[in-house]
């Protein structure tokens, strides 16, 4: 059940997307900013909690989740250590998701080289 | 050139975005699903067999899900995937690692350190900068209404 769940509510979250691209016609960079700081907000008010509950990776896959845990992290430092908490909490909680991007990111681009624009 | 009326409509259909908008859809729909989906069997294998926690498990599922899209993006794979499945590919993530990996090898000719290194966030990092803000905030905000 948690499979179908995962991938219908991933499905919806990223049919949404398509329409954003499709009706705006911009940049991918614009829509990828937009997911984080919607996921942000979402997760802030509780609201992106309970599409977890639903939708579990379905949820948590999408950049909307990535922000979620943003929200997640800040919300949670900032309650234990006050305004470094604040500023921490976020950084400190999507740390292994950027650090793999990083880290793997620079081995694939010594290992391989640009196919072109085909 | 000339268009009878039949050539004409086929012009139309060609350009109609509606449609074009729909297919999208479909795609957008079963692409991402399927990686979300993948993105749970991952899940699921650490916690069933390692006995991790939910919490770190769904952090290691988005790790593989990274490892695999650098992977796929360095053979050239990735790029003709997300053509056909647009915010598929784009909205998971693994649009953020492919915003990652794909100008650090794009920049690859230009030297390691002023190509690679300098260029690698060149379109993750707004996504960065204003997440991180957004979190900053939040974190402030859950400070000031406790």
């Amino acid at each position: 059940m948690n499979y179908v769940m995962s991938f219908v509510v991933g499905g919806i979250i990223c049919v949404l997307g398509q329409i954003v691209i499709d009706t705006f016609k911009k940049n991918n960079a614009y829509l990828l900013v937009l997911l984080v700081v919607t996921g942000t907000f979402l997760g802030y008010f509780g609201i992106y909690d309970k599409i977890i509950e639903i939708g579990h990776s379905g949820a948590t896959v999408p950049l909307l989740g990535f922000g979620h845990a943003l929200a997640e992290g800040a919300v949670e430092e900032a309650a234990a250590k006050g305004f470094m908490g604040a500023l921490s909490g976020g950084v400190k909680k999507t740390a292994p998701g950027v650090a793999a991007a990083l880290i793997f990111g620079y081995i694939v681009s010594i290992v391989f080289n640009p196919k072109g624009n085909k | 050139m000339k268009y009878d009326k039949n050539s004409y409509k086929q012009v139309v259909n060609e350009y109609t975005p509606k449609n074009k908008m729909l297919r999208n859809c479909v795609y957008a729909f079963i692409f991402g699903g399927a990686i979300c989906l993948l993105g749970e069997v991952i899940k699921n294998i650490f916690m069933n067999n390692f006995g991790t926690p939910e919490q770190d498990a769904s952090t290691i599922s988005s790790v593989v899900l990274i490892a695999i899209t650098a992977l796929l993006t360095g053979l050239g794979w990735f790029d003709k995937l997300s053509k056909i499945a647009g915010a598929g590919t784009a909205v998971p993530i693994t649009g953020f690692a492919n915003a990652v990996v794909s100008p650090a090898l794009e920049f690859k000719r230009e030297g390691f350190i002023l190509g690679t290194a300098s260029n690698i966030f060149k379109l993750a990092g707004p996504v960065l900068l204003f997440g991180y803000f957004a979190s900053f905030i939040v974190g402030i905000l859950s400070l000031m209404f406790k």
